[in-house]
């Protein structure tokens, strides 16, 4: 391993206005492993993602990826942002959207190279689009703008890419699809830093987990992270979905990987 | 509807210039508009991301004070040699604009001035999308992906808002404050109907434009009604033809 450390985040605190979105929060992820941000909503997952892509600037703390400062690591991190933060309806193909994967401020003035397309082609191809490639976004299912921009993130060639929220709106088979997409990435040393909000599938998913409420609630493997305890003080008042995956973890004992779909 | 604001905002910039210039013809104008205009969008920007005003009420703000402030300074200035009207701010002079003749050769009358100045707007703005339309288009469908490529989007953003003030101050001349925002907008909503690409959305909704000025001229003329008026009208028929077919169509094909 030449890079212990992908994404080191320092006494971050992020606040709109006023209120603080993330408060003091700090850790250090492994690299070339599948990671899972978890937490209720309105819990600063996504601001959290901005946070790390400097999209939005903390009121103190840092972040370093790679050890180094983002805007010299931009090369090396690709963004997938909330599926609803884009207008779908907007003029373009699945092929015109996967190309802004290419896209630098450097080439911005210039036609895109062979080697461009080609990539754009694969990843496409990756995320089983390739039928539709030329077909205007608008008139794609959910899961498909899903993988839409999962492939542009993937013509970035990144080593590490942050997701938010990809299986909202996915059904079974593409979570699936998308999933040993993921596993591939990740033999290939890559890391992936994922919003996920569904806590049944968090320990099958995932190598690593944050859970988050404001505050960091805990990190580490899924073992160290889902007990009752850390779960409580997360989700607080949410007790009918806190008993049912404490009960998930009783009834399963860790690890649940093998464990039957009868939820 | 940043380009209704600015429309509204340049105003204090024309009346600006045209104290300076102290003619309705000169470039010091068209620079001074758009330069109010680029201003006028930075004070939205401001208002809505840094002080987290509302969108909606952060264009409201700026637009109404910067035109209220431009109605004061020519009803101030009136007095003088000042020329410039609250009628012909609002609804343009398309009606006289014969009286500002291009004449060469002393007597050789080849169009109205304003059809020149349109012109060289539309060549600056053709040459500056024909050049950065990666930019735009990035930008404009993804801003957030845009700015996580360290791309910078504050300078495609002002640009924008510039070509923005740039079209919207030639054509208020001619067809003023109000209706103006009619032809930014509704020939390419009109476009967007039925295009899958961007590139295309551009050509379409120019022609969509053309279209409806030429056919809005002549129906006004046979009336004898207001031409802005009945290009805006045609143009809004148009939009409300299209949005009919093309909801009929997508119907055809779901059942097929
Ligand atoms: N642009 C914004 N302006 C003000 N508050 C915001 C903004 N975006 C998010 N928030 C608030 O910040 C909190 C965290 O939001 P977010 O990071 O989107 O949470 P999550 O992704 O975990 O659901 C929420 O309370 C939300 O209402
Ligand atoms: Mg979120």
């Amino acid at each position: 391993m030449k890079e212990q450390c992908s994404i080191e985040v320092h006494n971050l605190t992020t606040t709109y206005g006023n209120t603080p979105v993330l408060w003091d929060v700090d850790f250090e992820l492994p690299s070339g492993q599948i990671i899972g941000i978890i937490g209720p909503n309105g819990s600063g997952k996504t601001t959290l993602l901005k946070t790390i892509m400097g999209l939005l600037s903390p009121a103190s703390g840092y972040v370093k990826i790679f050890d180094k400062n983002i805007d010299q690591m931009r090369e090396r991190i690709a963004y997938v942002p909330q599926r609803e933060s884009v207008d779908w309806d907007f003029p373009a193909s699945v092929f015109d959207v996967v190309k802004m994967g290419r896209y630098r401020s450097n080439n911005l003035f210039r036609r895109s190279t062979k080697t461009d397309l080609a990539i754009v082609e694969e990843s496409i191809e990756k995320v089983g689009l390739s039928d539709f490639r030329n077909r205007q976004i608008s008139q794609l299912s959910g899961g498909q703008q899903q993988r839409v921009f999962i492939a542009r993130a993937l013509a970035q060639k990144a080593d590490i890419y942050l997701m938010d929220e990809p299986f909202v709106g996915v059904d079974a088979a593409t979570e699936n699809a998308i999933l040993s997409l993921l596993q591939e990435m990740k033999k290939d040393g890559k890391t992936v830093l994922m919003i996920h909000h569904d806590l049944q599938t968090v320990s099958d998913y995932f190598d690593y987990l944050v859970l988050l409420n404001t505050r960091l609630i805990a990190k580490g493997t899924p073992q160290e992270v889902l007990t009752e305890e850390n779960l409580s003080n997360a989700y607080g008042g949410q007790l009918t979905l806190l008993a049912k995956v404490a009960n998930l973890i009783k009834e399963n004992e860790f690890p649940i990987r093998e464990r039957d779909v009868d939820l | 509807m940043v380009g209704d604001a600015i429309s509204h905002a340049v105003l204090p910039g024309i009346v600006v210039a045209y104290f300076f210039s102290g003619d309705k013809t000169s470039g010091l104008l068209l620079f001074g508009a758009t330069l109010t205009g680029v201003i006028a969008s930075a004070i939205i920007d401001f208002l809505s991301r840094k002080a987290k005003i509302q969108g909606d009420a952060s264009i409201g703000i700026t637009y109404t004070l910067l035109f209220a402030l431009g109605m004061i300074m020519i009803a101030s200035g009136g007095g003088n040699n000042v020329d410039l009207d609250m009628n012909c701010v609002l609804y343009g002079d398309i009606a006289t604009i014969n009286l500002d003749k291009v004449i060469v050769d002393g007597n050789l009358y080849i169009g109205p001035y304003a059809f020149y100045v349109e012109l060289v707007a539309f060549f600056i703005i053709l040459i500056v999308l024909l050049v950065g339309f990666k930019g735009f288009k990035l930008i404009s469908f993804n801003e957030d992906f845009a700015k996580s490529l360290g791309i910078n989007t504050g300078i495609w953003h002002y640009l924008m808002m510039g070509l923005v003030a740039l079209t919207t101050v030639v054509g208020f001349e001619v067809v003023g404050a109000v209706l103006v925002v009619g032809f930014l907008i509704i020939p390419p909503a009109t476009a967007q109907l039925i295009v899958n690409q961007l590139k295309n959305m551009l050509i379409v909704a120019v022609a969509f434009g053309v279209g409806a000025v030429i056919i809005g001229f002549y129906v006004a003329s046979w009336f004898n009604v207001s031409y802005t008026g009945g290009m805006i009208l045609v143009a809004g028929i148009n939009f409300f033809i299209v949005l009919f077919l093309s909801n009929f169509s997508k119907k055809l094909k779901l059942k097929a």
